[in-house]
């Protein structure tokens, strides 16, 4: 495990890229700098969107020995805030500003029993710890859920070297993940480590919270780019600075308010330290709370919001279709 | 036939660390519920026991602002807490609570090193988890055997651990360092044959009807009181990669057959030493003297260990002014002598390993 995340930048050249599965793109990259990865590292890229450049995190699926060359994959996901789509543009020879790999997500070895669990793109962060773990003979279970076969990159590679020790499930061949019954079969001295979107880890977090096993080791990286809805564009009010602004759709609440000039505090911008809490005065529509700092209490009680990740919606169900009929969502906050 | 191209160690005067590999950490003794603080290669680490007794190593630096885990306190089964913010941290690093919020940072976590108890010492391992294989721990059995008695120190050594290793693996130097106790004419004299495998390097050396110098006198004398007369003496120091060195020692009385074999008629002793880098210019030494003679005799286990102490108070000064001449004399180059083989062998297993870790740069 890495003592240190020192960011240090450097300059890849993309040497491969392929489709691994809809809209997911395979990169391979050969970094100046090269650095080993340990599994569940990731590298931070600089995305170049509509004439900016902004920071995007992507786990290395996996990389030679002397970290030479470095794998990642890409969900294209349009509706997000549009690294991905720059990502999707990369061809063979094109350079990109990126750091060495950075770890926030380590594998412990000598846990007696895993779980890894991976939703849709979240594979990428998981792949190489069940590479770990099988060379280690380790007593594991990988599961892999997705939407259908072809939406999940890497499935036939991932069946043909983990055999019994993967289970898949497709949503649409009717064998969805039972996100209970999955966490029952944790017994206790089981690590889950899980990536994929926030519904699943959300479920499975309840989950194991409720059958009361032990917190530190259930395991998850978000880099709080999912969430329950699909993001809408919605106004964020400020009183006590005068301010009204719209939040795009491939614009972070945080970003708006930077854009707009207000003197924001944050850090992590994933959703997890907490320090861009802003404090909700008023809401029409509902909260789409995408952070890991709050609780499920205090996400319940919209009193309060990480505006890094999350994002107001318009309906208090949360559904598009109902969109139209209320008009966007307005969120007044007071910024401290 | 493949040739093999290695690279000259003339020009490493003291070399880096490999990582992956067990060094020890402490005396078991040393490591318990209190957290303590050591820097092993580099690497400040949190050492203590959780409450069923196992040994942990973690980063003495908490996640949150860096303060020393060391400095704060074991709670519940497993766990240390940070004595800034009280954050608290379970045996394999990953934070249990924090202050002021109910979830916790899912990027929570200090390092924590894989550690094997054994052999009276706490091992750590401070490279790839993945390649921490128990069984990879030096043999050091005679430390904890039922056929040996003895105890040893821990010299906090002032220069980087390969110039303990040159020391060890060449014994010549006791006739002018430690002249007063086991130093004598006949070692720099006497022939000595290094053998050497993908992992160990043995220099052994024969003296044969010789005068035994103070320290095997009093020895032989502890096993056959009143004795008199000349001896055959022997060492055979055995180094273990990365940094661990076994020196059978002895003398038995001259021509009774030691050399092929028996030593019913004379004392032997291991000097088990392990060699732990703390940074490049400093190191830890842990010895100890077992002997497998009067193994019920507290007095002699003192009466060595004291002696042993002495003795290597001398190696230690010669270690700390070597180190000191080297940063004087950053132009100066070392230049080798015949006497160097083993200590040679020694570099160049180091550096194999360190190059296969795509470690091998020069330190000084």
């Amino acid at each position: 495990m890495a003592a240190t995340n020192i960011e240090v930048w450097q300059l890849g050249t993309v040497v491969e890229v392929r489709n691994v599965a809809t809209d997911i793109q395979r990169i391979v990259i050969e970094p100046a700098l090269p650095r080993t990865a340990e599994p569940g590292s990731h590298i931070d890229v600089m995305a170049r969107i509509e004439g900016h450049t902004d920071k995007r995190s992507y786990s290395v699926v996996e990389s030679s020995e002397d970290g030479a060359r470095l794998v990642i994959s890409v969900l294209r996901a349009p509706l997000s805030r549009g690294g991905s789509v720059f990502m999707h543009t990369l061809q063979p020879g094109d350079q990109l500003e990126m750091t060495q790999p950075l770890q926030n997500f380590p594998l412990r070895v000598g846990a007696e029993r895993y779980i890894l669990l991976a939703g849709g793109i979240g594979i990428t962060a998981i792949i190489s710890m069940a590479r770990v773990l099988k060379n280690l003979r380790m007593d594991y279970t990988f599961v892999y859920a997705g939407r259908s076969r072809a939406a999940m990159a890497y499935l036939a590679e991932l069946q043909e070297l983990h055999g019994t020790n993967l289970v898949v499930h497709v949503d649409d061949e009717g064998t969805s993940l039972d996100v209970n019954r999955l966490v029952a079969s944790a017994a206790d001295g089981t690590e889950l480590y899980m990536c994929g979107p926030i519904r699943l880890m959300d479920a499975v977090r309840r989950s194991w919270t409720e059958r009361e096993l032990s917190y530190p080791n259930l395991r998850y990286e978000t880099f709080g780019n999912s969430g329950w809805y699909d993001p809408e564009e919605f106004i964020v009010k400020v009183p006590g600075l005068g301010l009204e602004v719209p939040v795009v759709q491939g614009r972070s609440m945080l970003e708006a308010l930077e854009d707009a000039g207000a003197d924001m505090m944050f850090d992590c911008r994933k959703g997890e330290c907490g320090l861009c809490e802003v404090r909700i005065l008023r809401l029409e529509g509902a909260i789409d709370h995408r952070d890991v700092f709050y609780s499920a209490r205090q996400q319940n009680a919209t009193e309060k919001m990480a505006c890094c990740v999350s994002r107001a919606v318009t309906s208090k169900t949360g559904l598009m279709a109902e969109a139209s009929v209320f008009g966007p969502a307005v969120v007044t906050i007071e910024v401290p | 036939m493949t040739a093999i191209r290695t690279q000259s160690s003339t020009t490493n005067k003291v070399l880096g660390y490999p990582l992956n590999v067990w060094y020890v950490a402490a005396w078991d003794y040393e490591v318990t519920r209190k957290p303590m603080s050591r820097r092993i290669a580099d690497r400040p680490l949190a050492l203590y026991r959780t409450e069923d007794g196992r040994a942990v190593a973690l980063a003495d630096a908490c996640w949150h602002r860096l303060a020393p885990l060391s400095m704060g306190k074991t709670v519940g089964k497993d766990q240390i807490q940070c004595p800034y913010h009280g954050i608290i941290y379970d045996s394999a690093g990953r934070c249990v609570s924090m202050p002021a919020q109910e979830t916790i940072n899912p990027s929570a976590t200090v390092p924590s090193f894989p550690v094997v108890e054994r052999h009276r010492y706490v091992w750590v391992w401070l490279g790839d988890p993945t390649k921490a294989d128990p069984e990879l721990v030096p043999d050091m059995h005679q430390l904890d055997s039922k056929e040996w008695a003895g105890d040893g120190e821990t010299i906090y050594a002032p220069c980087n651990y390969q110039l303990v290793l040159d020391n060890l693996m060449d014994l010549t130097h006791e006739e002018f360092v430690h002249s007063s106790s086991i130093g004598q004419e006949e070692l720099s004299e006497s022939d000595f044959v290094v053998t050497h495998d993908g992992g160990t390097v043995t220099v052994a050396r024969w003296m044969f009807n010789i005068d035994a110098p103070p320290f095997w006198r009093k020895n032989m004398r502890d096993k056959f009181p009143g004795f008199e007369g000349k001896v055959d003496r022997w060492q055979i120091i055995t180094f273990r990669s990365p940094s661990v060195i076994n020196i059978d020692v002895g003398v038995a009385k001259a021509g009774t057959g030691a050399f092929e074999g028996d030593r019913s008629q004379g004392v032997n002793g291991f000097v088990m030493n392990a060699i732990t880098p703390e940074s490049n210019k400093s190191c830890h030494y842990f010895w100890a003297f077992m002997r497998n003679y009067r193994l019920d005799s507290q007095l002699i286990t003192t009466q060595l260990r004291e002696g042993v102490h002495g003795v290597f108070g001398e190696d230690e000064a010669m270690l700390a002014a070597q180190q000191a001449a080297i940063d004087a004399n950053p132009d100066y180059e070392f230049y080798n002598l015949n006497i160097d083989a083993g200590g040679m062998w020694v570099r160049r297993l180091i550096e194999r390993q360190l190059e296969t870790e795509g470690r091998l740069v020069p330190v000084a």
